[in-house]
């Protein structure tokens, strides 16, 4: 069972501060979609929001096509996994307890396999453990619970690497086989791009991008030549960067090429290279104006 | 394991490619599941579904409802008659363009390649290397 998200014109306000300002989403169920923004952007506000934290300002939120909030239902179906981990300052043990009772779909199999592999201490409290071991409390409470909305906000970027790999082998190997609609948001993206399928990006409370996450690997493109020649190629494109060393210019575009312009790129002896995802979010978020 | 200039789906379908032309996947053979692709080499499943969707539409891989993706009885021969076709803009442009850029008169590209030619074949590498291990190592 997998739940999908619409957001249509969503603002959320913590007294004169603007978190979220007339988000449109849609996030399609069944699939990975990776949450990202820089800090402060309003992923952790609309995650809230999704999952029933807190009430919107305005807007209109629906999951599985019903409005989140006090609705016991979607609720319950419904998983967040913050990264401060929000348990209950009680032992780990009684922590997954409570999870398994109130969750329907919960796997106490997985649980126990996860709580092996990622090495959380059952009798130890949360105000007691490492920050890598509250995160893994919460990936096992986020995991096992195969909550048909499941979003994990930055809470497995207390781990230490070991264990993320775990993390993203144990993600993967349950998501094939119990497909569900899972946000992961995350600030680090080169390590986690490859397990999305869609993407958005948040910027200043808004959506600054949302696609398919081979559309925004081929989004970019870098030219690589003399100056002469670049500048001669871009013809309006949209420079992202742009780097000189000597007589040669690296530039990065916003716009793939197609394979004619591919051609003549090479044909007038340029060098074209991909931009990767975090390279591209970097460059598009990098302006601290708002828009 | 892939470096990321092309999308991760084109890529994996140019390896499954590569390894039914060089014999590594044989006709009939099955190929990893989507799931094992998505855990082996940690990327979304949808991903290796896509490089499996373009290999059935290309007719290299077909589809067995409930046991998984098989190499196609003519695959082979149809990756052979795809690369044929492609072999001169793909492979001799690129050579001819080079050779002009430094100045290397036609006549000598063609004398190497026809004495290329006229060499043995390259063994297999497994091959190459039981037939050298008689000799005193030296095999260049």
């Amino acid at each position: 069972m997998s739940f999908g998200v619409e957001v249509r014109d969503l603002t959320v306000r913590y007294g004169r501060t603007t978190a979220l300002d007339g988000v449109d989403l849609t996030l399609e169920p069944g699939r990975i979609h990776g949450l990202l923004g820089r800090n402060g952007s309003g992923k952790t506000s609309l995650l809230s929001v999704l999952a029933a934290f807190r009430p919107a300002t305005s807007g209109t939120v629906l999951v599985d096509g019903e409005d989140p909030f006090e609705n016991p239902r979607i609720m319950a179906g419904t998983c967040l996994v913050r990264e401060s981990g929000d348990h209950m300052d009680d032992k780990a043990r009684a922590t997954l307890q409570i999870a398994a009772a109130v969750r329907p779909t919960w796997d106490a199999e997985l649980a126990g396999r996860l709580v092996d592999r990622l090495q959380v201490p059952l009798d130890r409290k949360p105000s007691q453990m490492s920050r890598g071991q509250r995160s893994a409390l919460g990936v096992v409470v986020g995991l096992a619970s195969r909550a048909p909305l499941t979003m994990l906000d930055e809470s497995y970027l207390g781990l230490d690497a070991p264990s993320r790999y775990a993390f993203y082998d144990e993600l993967l190997a349950d998501y094939a086989e119990h497909p569900r609609t899972i946000v992961v948001s995350s600030h680090l993206i080169e390590e986690v791009e490859r397990l999305f399928e869609q993407v958005v990006v948040l910027d200043h409370g808004r959506v600054l991008l949302a696609d398919d996450a081979d559309a925004l690997r081929a989004r970019g493109a870098t030219l690589t030549g003399p100056g002469d020649v670049v500048d001669a190629f871009l013809d309006g494109r949209r420079v992202l960067e742009r780097r000189t060393l000597g007589r040669t210019a690296q530039v990065t575009v916003d716009g793939g090429l197609d394979d004619a312009e591919r051609r003549r790129a090479r044909d007038a002896g340029l060098e074209i290279g991909p931009v990767p995802l975090q390279d591209l979010f970097v460059h598009l978020t990098a302006s601290g104006d708002r828009p | 394991m892939f470096d990321g200039r092309d999308p991760i789906y084109l890529q994996i379908a140019d390896q499954i490619r590569g390894d039914i032309l060089d014999g590594t996947l044989r006709e009939e053979e099955q190929v990893m599941s989507t799931t094992q692709y998505a855990t082996t080499f940690r990327i979304n499943p949808a991903t290796a579904a896509k490089a499996f969707t373009e290999l059935v539409d290309e007719g290299v891989l077909y589809k067995r409802r409930g046991v998984g993706m098989f190499v196609s009885p003519d695959a082979r021969s149809r990756l052979v008659a795809g690369r044929r076709d492609r072999f001169f803009a793909d492979v001799v442009e690129p050579v001819a363009a080079e050779a002009r850029r430094l100045g290397i008169p036609v006549e000598d590209v063609v004398a190497r390649l026809r004495e290329l030619a006229a060499e043995p074949a390259p063994r297999r590498p497994d091959v190459a290397a039981t037939t050298t291990t008689s000799t005193d190592g030296e095999s260049s």
